[in-house]
């Protein structure tokens, strides 16, 4: 059985007389996206806190590769939580520093490395994280997306083997909650790290996490992957879950996952046997994407691609939900493929000259490299409602085919 | 019957237990103040001492240089202005009293030791106190509530060696050096009262400074300056360092509060090791 990376047993913390966590078990494992998910104030921070050694548990045990951390040494300590980097809620960011000078801070005063090493450490992490342009500026002068950003690249700069993400989203409209998520499953897959993210974007937190924590009434309730959270039952469930998923409805205009699901088991169940179809929108190559025009652009364009896609099909009854940081899945209940084709056809003429040119000019505010021809593709596939929608939706997807391009250059 | 005697002396008892609390409690606080100051008292001796560890290691040169031009270059000019006036009100007062006896001659000798022994350190650590000491204070309190310290930590940088140390090891560099501008400065201020305006010979009182200050009282008013520049610097840092943990406030009110109880202390400290360094070097 595989090591956890970090383990906490029956951990417990109280500030006075109120307990935070509760005799809380939990694992976490190397190269995963962890994400912990609670209401707020039910002590997701201070678990954080606990990870990195900010907060020493009052009773229980904390295990680093199998090794209780109270029982390690000065030298072992430093070594073990000289991996983990940590990026607060309110970012942390040294107001008196410039945004170069803050990422550059951890090299300069803990490594020997020579000022033109560091200097060229912090320009690929700066650019990678599209904050070239604001290298000289004050954290007070920058947006809240970029403040993250540049909290984002500090807690990067020094190839840290464990991230922790306290809320990195908080504050954000939906685009930068989208792009802020994105940018961090990019730079996971790439740098290899483990992740684990305190966070209230429900669905798109899902998208990439390989394990969910639910932390409920001091304790941790759940532990699973995103899909085994789907079938849980709980009054987690129903407090939580539900009530965060209302509130994505409201800011991006789809469905979440699982409102999705109710909604379309509720819609076929109606007539048992009826056909329906699925259509699967992507963004071809959205990493590739994201490198050239930057995370808030390519978000930009799913977010006005999403609502089009909502309201073209919402009108004859189409419900349309995100599936992954580049999918939009949309159902049509009692529908052949035939007539999906057909709907298709009439959707794609009208993409091609109403959205096209609003989904550019969106992009085009956004844009930060150099000019990108962007691929949108559709596939459509028939089922019934018994069918395995996992299936289907891989059907749909081996039948994807162009239904639009379009240009993005920065500027224009 | 028996009851009713049994309540009288229960309620007899409760009402001398309330009384004897009552009474108590007056010596409960001092207790509780007499607590509290020695335990902030050997917090801050441990923090003073973390500090000073971490005074010579890697990196610090640069830093300390910078924290000596906010603490050190910076007050320059305040320094100059009170020490000028200072200086005069002395050399005024002085001239007036000694003219009653006769001693005008001595003014130079009584506004030099003055400064020298007395006022230059002690008036040089309070007007620091006034200026850098509350903004080191409020920096280090907001850096502490805005996580800013915290992030630090996550980072494996030593917040004693990042923060503290190099504005303690400033302090010491800087107090002295603006004790001799003071001393310097002041000694101008009593030549010009004395000399420019009310008219005593130049000659008598370069002569009487010269004769009567000994290479010692310069000694001791700089290890006077020293002392406080410690105390001034550990308080300030202290308050801010641990805003945080404020009983009577938090956030922003608690940075606040940190900043008035650093520079009330460090005067009140400054005071009263001045009584005790001045007793300890006559």
């Amino acid at each position: 059985m595989k090591t956890p990376l970090i383990e906490f047993k029956d951990v417990t913390k109280c500030f006075g007389d109120k307990i935070v966590l509760d005799r809380v078990n939990l694992q976490i494992y190397e190269g995963e996206v962890t994400t912990i998910i609670g209401l707020s104030g039910s002590g997701k921070s201070v678990l954080l806190k606990h990870i990195i050694g900010l907060l020493q548990p009052d009773e229980g045990v904390i295990l680093f590769r199998g090794k209780p951390v109270s029982e390690m040494s000065r030298s072992d300590l430093a070594g073990s939580f000289g991996q983990i980097s940590y990026m607060f809620q309110g970012n942390a960011l040294f107001d008196s520093m410039t945004v170069y000078d803050n990422i550059a801070l951890p090299l300069r005063e803990t490594t020997r490395m020579k000022k033109t090493e560091i200097h060229r450490k912090v320009l690929t992490r700066m650019k990678q994280t599209e904050l070239t342009e604001a290298a000289s500026k004050y954290p007070s002068e920058l947006s809240g997306g970029m403040q993250k950003r540049a909290a984002l690249a500090r807690a990067l700069i020094t190839d840290p083997k464990i991230v922790l993400f306290d809320e990195p989203t908080t504050g954000q409209d939906p685009v930068r909650k989208n792009a802020i998520l994105s940018m961090i499953a990019q730079n996971q897959r790439k740098l290899n790290f483990t992740a684990v993210l305190v966070s209230h974007e429900i669905p798109d937190v899902y998208f990439i996490s390989n394990r969910i924590l639910a932390l409920y009434d001091h304790r941790i309730v759940f532990q699973g992957t995103p899909e085994e959270l789907e079938n849980f039952s709980h009054p987690f469930m129903d407090e939580v879950i539900n009530s965060l998923e209302g509130l994505q409805k409201e800011l991006t205009g789809l469905y979440s996952k699982r409102q999705f699901e109710l909604l379309n088991h509720l819609q076929l169940r109606r007539k048992g046997g009826e056909t329906f179809c699925l259509v699967i929108f992507s963004l071809r190559e959205l990493d590739a994407i994201v490198s050239q025009i930057g995370h808030d652009a390519a978000q930009e364009i799913l977010r006005n691609m999403g609502l089009f896609i909502d309201r073209h099909f919402g009108a004859i009854g189409g419900i349309s939900t995100r599936r992954a940081t580049n999918e939009i899945l949309t159902v049509l209940p009692y529908s052949s493929l035939a007539e999906t084709e057909k709907i298709m056809e009439e959707f794609i003429v009208d993409f091609n000259r109403q959205a096209v040119p609003s989904l550019e000019e969106g992009a085009c505010k956004f844009a930060l490299g150099g000019a990108v021809e962007l691929t949108i593709l559709a596939g459509a596939a028939e089922g019934q409602s018994r069918t395995d929608i996992d299936a289907l939706l891989e059907q749909a997807r081996s039948k994807q085919k162009e239904i639009g391009r379009l240009q993005c250059a920065p500027g224009e | 019957m028996a009851q009713t005697g049994n309540c009288r002396n229960q309620n007899e008892n409760d009402e001398n237990t309330v009384w004897g609390m009552a009474a108590l409690r007056p010596f409960a606080f001092i207790g509780r103040t007499v607590l509290d100051w020695v335990d902030h008292l050997g917090a801050a001796a441990i923090f003073l001492g973390m500090a000073l560890w971490q005074i010579f290691r890697r990196k610090q040169f640069a830093k300390t240089v910078r924290q000596i031009y906010y603490i050190g270059a910076r007050s320059i000019t305040i320094i100059m202005l009170v020490s000028l006036f200072t200086g005069m009100v002395l050399g005024l007062q002085a001239y007036h009293a000694l003219s009653k006896f006769g001693a005008q001659g001595a003014v130079g000798s009584l506004v030099a030791l003055s400064l020298i022994m007395e006022l230059g350190p002690v008036l040089t650590a309070i007007m620091i106190t006034a200026r850098a000491g509350s903004a080191i204070a409020a920096e280090i309190g907001i850096e502490r509530i805005s996580e800013q310290i915290d992030a630090l930590q996550t980072m494996r940088i030593n917040p004693m060696r990042y923060i503290v140390s190099p504005r303690i090891s400033a302090s010491i560099i800087s107090f002295p050096l603006l004790t001799a501008v003071f001393d310097l400065i002041g000694i101008l201020g009593g030549y010009i009262s004395a000399v420019l305006l009310l008219g005593l010979n130049s000659g008598v009182y370069w002569h009487s400074t010269k004769a009567y200050v000994v290479l010692e009282d310069v000694t001791n008013g700089f290890v006077k300056s020293i002392v406080f520049a410690v105390i001034v610097a550990t308080v300030c840092c202290y308050q801010g360092y641990f805003a945080h943990m404020r009983r009577d406030s938090h956030g922003a009110q608690a940075v606040g509060l940190a900043t008035t109880s650093a520079v009330v202390t460090s005067c009140v400290l400054i005071l009263i090791s001045d009584y005790v360094v001045t007793s300890l070097l006559i």
